[in-house]
């Protein structure tokens, strides 16, 4: 099992942003948690990140206790990509993924001929090392974002969790985003935890999803068993019509808007 | 495979070398020129007693210039230094101790040791030291409301805390007759003049350990400018990082004021062209700082000496002429 959560509570203050939490995610798996707003989707994947420490800690990465890690020890299992990297320092592409070695370095980080390779190896997996030499800030919100993974990837961890990577992207870099991790995951059996708001994305691609609302799990299956027209209906508040992908075997959400609903019910 | 030297040695090397190169430069003009300017020749014979020199010569430089040398290397090691955690730790790069007001609280803690009478090592640098972690404290509470982490905010709030402790400062100055207070505007301006020998090095064994301690935590700055949670995440404990940090910066900062005033913006300054030649990697960046910050303010004290017709200006009078602008400069590029 990569992560195991049990009966997980976290509270801002007195806001329970989660309550009893169970669900767990087995090894290689791609696994997308989804939900509405302010469901606790970042929440939930920044205590796994070991980012929010849970007052009830029922958490085990890799089948131990999150407790029993030294910070550097958890970075070598668990790498993390936020949502949004501010950039107003001009690293170089590689020194930002060079970064990802630290947890395997000395106090300084005084990277070796090694550590080199590896990264190089990372940004030719991620498609960016063209941009090996560029500096960050040159670079787009897609070209960033795939850095940023690579950088990950040169941390070399059993899990990787993201928040939201599409969410800035044009259709192109999603979809590209969205292989690189399936890719991941199939080549080097790496689990990657995923925090969307696009559901026909995590239904392409998802193993398994989680359902969030209002900070409690309200499915937890693979794509078909989650989203059902009645489960997305009931916690999004929206008329919705799910129907079968074109591509395949997955479910395909359509949000409907106002002007498409039946014109009897208006009059009413 | 090849030996396992660490690609950052050689370049560390390199750089510290060529920065020390400067430095030694800076020292040596530095020593050479003053306002009975006796030529580089007179002045390198009485440097390495190579001949017999004129006594009275070897008095000005031994007791006078050689100090002082010595106090604006470490001053502006210590400021850029200073300048160089805020802008990492705040990943803000328009940070710099005077211009968050962090120099004029110690300021307003050095006058009040200075009026409560006590000696300059280790009274009034422990009630600069207080006064300095108290306009941190105030900056942290601040920030901490997430808003003021904006770069507006931060210098709004900089300014700020700068009128008030100008103010504070002015007050206490008119409230006393006190002669101590003789020459504190002088002071105020950033003066390197009055120094001893022995002053210097009690700041250099001040000084010396923070620049250890900093550079010892020059990987983890440059894993907390990717934000707090990417760098809690590879590794870094960021509460321990970030106190041990501001505490050394701010020490640091009030020994220094507590010697020689307010020099402003030379943690600006230099932490920005040093990062423009060598790029923003902290374990480049904070030996660099030490050695080209001393450098600078050497540089900025010879002017401040040669360019008077008579006398001298405060050195602090320089940094700011030359900080300023450049700080505009930055802020309107930064806004784009």
């Amino acid at each position: 099992m990569a992560i195991h959560v049990k009966n997980l509570n976290y509270y801002y203050g007195d806001f329970p942003a989660l309550k009893n939490i169970t669900f767990s995610v087995a090894t290689g798996n791609f696994f997308i948690i989804i939900g509405p707003n302010g469901s606790g989707k970042t929440t939930l994947l920044k205590v796994v990140a070991g980012i929010l420490k849970s007052q009830t800690d029922q958490l085990e990465i890799l089948n131990r206790p999150v407790d029993h890690y030294s910070r550097k020890a958890l970075a070598r299992a668990i790498a993390f990509v936020p949502q949004m990297i501010p950039v107003d320092f001009p690293f170089s592409v590689t020194e930002i993924v060079l970064m990802g070695r630290s947890p395997y370095l000395g106090m300084l980080g005084l990277e070796q001929e090694k550590d080199l390779e590896i990264a190089k190896q990372a940004l030719i997996f991620t498609g960016v090392d063209h941009l090996a030499h560029r500096k960050l800030d040159q670079l787009s919100g897609g070209e960033q974002q795939r850095v940023f993974v690579a950088k990950a990837i040169c941390q070399e961890p059993e899990i990787i969790l993201l928040d939201e990577p599409t969410a800035s992207l044009d259709l192109a870099h999603q979809v590209r985003l969205m292989d690189l991790m399936e890719k991941l995951k199939n080549e080097r059996g790496i689990t990657v935890v995923m925090v969307s708001h696009d559901v026909n994305l995590a239904a392409m691609y998802g193993d398994r999803l989680l359902l969030l609302n209002k900070g409690e799990i309200v499915r937890l299956g693979d794509p078909k068993e989650v989203l059902t027209f009645q489960t997305l209906e009931q916690v999004y508040g929206c008329t919705l019509l799910v129907d079968e992908s074109p591509l395949g075997k997955t479910p395909r959400v359509t949000p409907v808007p106002r002007k498409y609903m039946n014109i009897d019910r208006q009059e009413e | 495979m090849k030996p396992k030297t660490p690609l950052l040695l050689k370049r560390l090397s390199v750089i510290s070398l060529s920065l020390l190169l400067v430095l030694l430069i800076a020292m040596f003009l530095g020593i050479s020129m003053g306002s009975t300017t006796s030529g580089i020749k007179v002045v390198f014979q009485s440097l390495f007693k190579a001949k017999e020199s004129d006594p009275m010569l070897d008095t000005i430089i031994w007791q006078i210039r050689f100090p002082r040398v010595l106090l604006a290397t470490l001053v502006g090691a210590a400021l850029s230094l200073g300048g160089l955690v805020f802008q990492a730790l705040l990943r803000n790069p328009l940070a710099e101790p005077y211009i968050l007001g962090i120099s004029g609280g110690s300021a307003i803690g050095a006058i009040i040791g200075i009026l409560i009478g006590f000696s300059k090592f280790p009274g009034v640098s422990l009630t600069a030291f207080a006064g300095s972690i108290a306009i941190l404290l105030l900056i942290l509470v601040m920030s901490s409301g997430q808003t003021i982490l904006k770069k507006d905010a931060l210098l709004l709030s900089g300014v700020m805390v700068n009128a008030f402790c100008a103010a504070v400062i002015m007050f206490l100055v008119s409230m006393t007759q006190d002669s101590r207070l003789h020459n504190i505007i002088f002071w105020l301006m950033g003066d390197l003049s009055m120094v001893d020998i022995g002053h210097v090095g009690i700041l250099a064994a001040i000084l010396c350990p923070c620049f250890i301690l900093i550079f010892w935590f020059s990987n983890s700055m440059n894993l907390l400018l990717m934000g707090k949670e990417m760098a809690q995440t590879m590794g870094v404990n960021i509460k321990t990082v970030t106190v041990i940090l501001l505490v050394a910066t701010s020490f640091m900062v009030s020994a220094t004021v507590s010697y020689c005033g307010l020099v402003g913006f030379v943690g600006l300054v230099v932490p920005h062209l040093l990062r423009l030649v060598f790029g923003p990697d902290h374990r480049v960046l904070v030996p660099a700082c030490v050695l080209g910050g001393g450098a600078y303010l050497v540089f900025c004290d010879i002017l401040a000496r040669v360019l008077p017709e008579q006398g001298e200006m405060p050195a602090g009078v320089i940094t700011a002429m030359i900080g300023a602008p450049l700080f505009i400069f930055l802020l309107k590029k930064t806004r784009r």
